[in-house]
Formats: structure tokens, C-alpha cells, sequence
């Protein structure tokens, strides 16, 4: 066999049921995004997991350095006055 | 996702560091990600595991589409080419997850087509009766099943989360085999021979589906220091042993082993021993199947190379008239 060369990788993203997000199904190898779709219904979808597909080149995606998270990620974690329970309401005052 | 970074320069001591660190973070069950650092050692036991399991679902479906044109009827075909899709499916999954350690498709395929990679010798046994198809669904699977479950708490995140989904689609595997054997068992006094000599003959080699013994399981210590591995070899086996055997009495079936007997100071039922011999020498390959196996596989790969270079070629010229017009 001469040189190989092997078809694309694609991120495939399936929606569940109509009004959830799509979520991260996994990947697969495709030539195209029309094939990259059929192969994506073929490996995720086989037991109705699904009611739409997105598929996205696996190359165009550009991702947080694992390096990074803490700078990214640690802030938010010292600012409790973002969530609702850090304020004090008195008891009486209700449906708030 | 694929796709690693070329590592950047560090000193010895920086890699000391962050191997102390990973083994914290699998210490305290977080998850290792495809582009967290990982000790080059993890990432290579990693990609020979979890390749080797792509293979082995790969390799699986030989077996078994040997019966697809004889299934008995239109229910059971059906029922046999959806596990056989999902094999092809579950080989999928695997080899995306490996392929999220930096190694290729292509280079995957090519260590199994030239023999340099492993798969499970289970497939090196033929299926010579409709009974074996029932055998391997309900003893194959079910090991398989074992091994999978304790695999969804594996560290590696991509590894563990194909083993989920693959768990929760084994269980239709199981079932449909276990049916099959029923009908066989209470059929006619030719069908329960042809299941009785099914087992016969794949009690064994289920059995030694889990590897060898703990104490000669070079990898295991390793595996157990990084959590790839959370239960031994014979523990799992002995799980399989008494999951199985209870259902063998329920079908009449005698398992083929003059030394299986029920402890009641262990709970657990004693077995006789492996033939290990016969394992390291089907693993070598030489067993009944071996050089089939890895010829179907080849021819497939390499009859099926025009399609695969027909269809980029599609897809480059689809692009080139998009981007003229």
C-alpha cells in the first residue's frame, strides 16, 4: 500500500429531544460533513438518542490549556456573593 | 476530542514534579483528560489497552457474521446484525478514545493487521453451530460485561466514558444470546446437545477471557497504582463463575467441569484449573482461527481502500466547485 491517508476527524454534538442543548457525543472519521453527519446517526443515534446532529472538524476546535485552569477557573471560586445564599433575608420576608 | 500537544522542554525534575502531581489527581478519582499532562509510560499502557479492546470488538464481529445468512429466523437475524453493528460501533468508540493519546486510524489498524497488536483470543475460536452464537452472546458477553463494568471507573476520562455507553448496549447482547440457549436447552433432544456441546466448548475460554492469574499479571501492579484497573483478574473471574453457573442449572446444562463445586464457607463456587497453556498459545497464535481472523480483517481493510480514497476525492472536488461558484 502506497501512503495513507486517512478521512478527517469529526466532534460529533447530538440533541436528545427538542429544547435540551446538543451535547458531546464523541468523534468519528469522515471525509465530508454530509458523510461525517451519516456516520455520526450510524455510531450515536442507533437506539434514538438523538433528534439532531451537529458535527464540527475536530481541527477547528480550539480548547483551555489544562495549564491554565487555574487562572481561568480559581477566581470565581472565592466570589460567594455571585450565588444567591450568601445574602441574608430575614425569615418573615418570604418569596424571595 | 484528538489532537496533543507537542510536549514542551522539561528537566527532569519538573517531570518528577508532575508525575507526583497526576498521581495525586488519580489518587483523588479526578478524571485524566486528553490534554492534561500525563507520564509517557500512562499514555502508551493506555493506547495498548484501549486499542487492544477496539480490536477485539473489531475482531468480534468475524465470529458471528459467519451466521447472519443462517440465523433460524427473520427475529433472531435481526437481533444478530444489530449486535453486530454495535460491535463495529463499540470498536468505534474505542479507537476515538485512543486516538485522543496521539496515536492514529491508520497506525492502530496497521499494528493489528501486521500481528504487532493484540486483540482478545476469544475470537480465535470458531462459531461451527447456531448454538455457538447463542454461547457467545450469553458467556462471551457476559464476561465481557464484567470486565466492562469495572472498566467505567477507569481513570482515563475518555476511556471510561466509551465504556459506559458500551455497557449499557452489551446488555441486549447478553440477553439475546441467553435466549437463544433457552430455546435450544428446552427444545428438541438434538437442539440441547448442540447447546451442551456450545458450552463444552466455550466455558474454557470464557474463563480465561479475564487473563491470567493475579500473581502472573505482570501489568496489574501498575494498572491498580494508576486506577486503570480497580478489580484483579481472578476476582472478576470468580464473579463470572458465580453469575453463570446458576444459570447453566436453570437451562439443565452441565458445565464442563468435573471440579466446579459450590463452597459453602467462601460463598463462592470453586473451579478446576485453566489450561494456561492453551491460552498463551492461542494468544501467540496459533489457534483455531487466528490466521483467519487477521485475513478477513486485511482483506477488508484493503479491498475497502478505493472507497475510502473515492470518497476524500468526492470531497475535494465537492469543495473545489463550492469555492469556484
Amino acid at each position: 500500500m502506497t501512503t495513507r491517508k486517512e478521512w478527517p476527524l469529526w466532534e460529533v454534538f447530538i440533541r436528545s429531544r427538542d429544547g435540551l442543548h446538543h451535547k458531546h457525543a464523541g468523534s468519528l472519521h469522515a471525509p465530508d460533513a454530509e458523510l461525517a453527519i451519516q456516520n455520526a446517526r450510524d455510531l450515536y443515534t442507533r437506539r434514538s438518542e438523538g433528534v439532531s446532529i451537529w458535527v464540527v472538524p475536530s481541527a477547528q476546535i480550539t480548547a483551555s490549556e489544562p495549564a491554565d485552569k487555574d487562572s481561568l477557573f480559581d477566581p470565581a471560586a472565592s466570589k460567594v456573593y455571585r450565588h444567591p445564599t450568601f445574602y441574608t433575608i430575614p425569615e418573615e420576608v418570604t418569596n424571595i | 476530542m484528538a489532537g496533543v500537544e507537542k510536549p514542551e522542554l522539561v528537566t527532569a525534575a519538573d517531570e518528577a514534579a508532575l508525575e507526583v502531581a497526576f498521581q495525586a489527581r488519580v489518587d483523588a478519582e479526578t478524571r485524566i483528560e486528553p490534554r492534561d499532562w500525563m507520564p509517557e509510560k500512562y499514555r502508551k499502557f493506555m493506547v495498548r489497552q484501549i486499542s487492544q479492546h477496539a480490536h477485539s470488538e473489531y475482531v468480534g464481529m468475524l465470529p458471528e457474521g459467519n451466521w447472519i445468512t443462517r440465523a433460524p429466523t427473520l427475529r433472531r437475524k435481526a437481533a444478530l446484525l444489530a449486535k453486530i453493528q454495535d460491535e463495529a460501533g463499540h470498536a468505534a468508540y474505542l479507537y476515538s478514545a485512543a486516538e485522543t493519546l496521539g496515536t492514529s486510524r491508520d497506525q492502530m489498524l496497521e499494528d493489528l493487521h501486521s500481528g504487532k497488536a493484540k486483540y482478545s483470543s476469544i475470537f480465535n475460536y470458531p462459531t461451527l453451530t447456531w448454538a455457538d452464537i447463542g454461547t457467545i452472546g450469553w458467556l462471551v458477553d457476559g464476561a465481557a460485561i464484567v470486565n466492562q463494568v469495572a472498566l467505567c471507573r477507569t481513570s482515563y476520562g475518555p476511556y471510561a466514558r466509551a465504556m459506559v455507553r458500551i455497557c449499557k448496549e452489551e446488555s441486549f447482547h447478553q440477553r439475546q444470546g441467553f435466549e437463544i440457549i433457552t430455546t435450544l436447552a428446552h427444545g428438541a433432544p438434538e437442539q440441547k446437545a448442540m447447546a451442551q456441546d456450545a458450552l463444552n466448548r466455550w466455558w474454557w475460554p470464557a474463563l480465561m477471557m479475564f487473563g491470567p492469574h493475579d500473581a502472573d499479571s505482570p501489568n496489574s501492579e501498575i494498572a491498580f497504582k494508576w486506577k486503570v484497573k480497580r478489580q484483579s483478574n481472578d476476582d472478576l473471574r470468580q464473579r463470572f463463575v458465580d453469575m453463570t453457573v446458576p444459570q447453566a442449572d436453570y437451562l439443565g446444562l452441565t458445565v464442563p467441569d468435573p471440579d466446579l463445586k459450590w463452597n459453602g464457607e467462601t460463598g463462592q463456587y470453586d473451579f478446576g484449573a485453566i489450561d494456561w497453556e492453551e491460552f498463551w498459545r492461542v494468544v501467540k497464535g496459533d489457534g483455531l482461527c487466528n490466521r483467519d481472523r487477521l485475513d478477513a480483517r486485511r482483506s477488508a481493510h484493503e479491498d475497502g481502500a478505493w472507497v475510502r480514497e473515492a470518497a476524500l476525492a468526492h470531497a475535494a472536488k465537492k469543495r473545489a466547485t463550492k469555492s469556484a461558484a
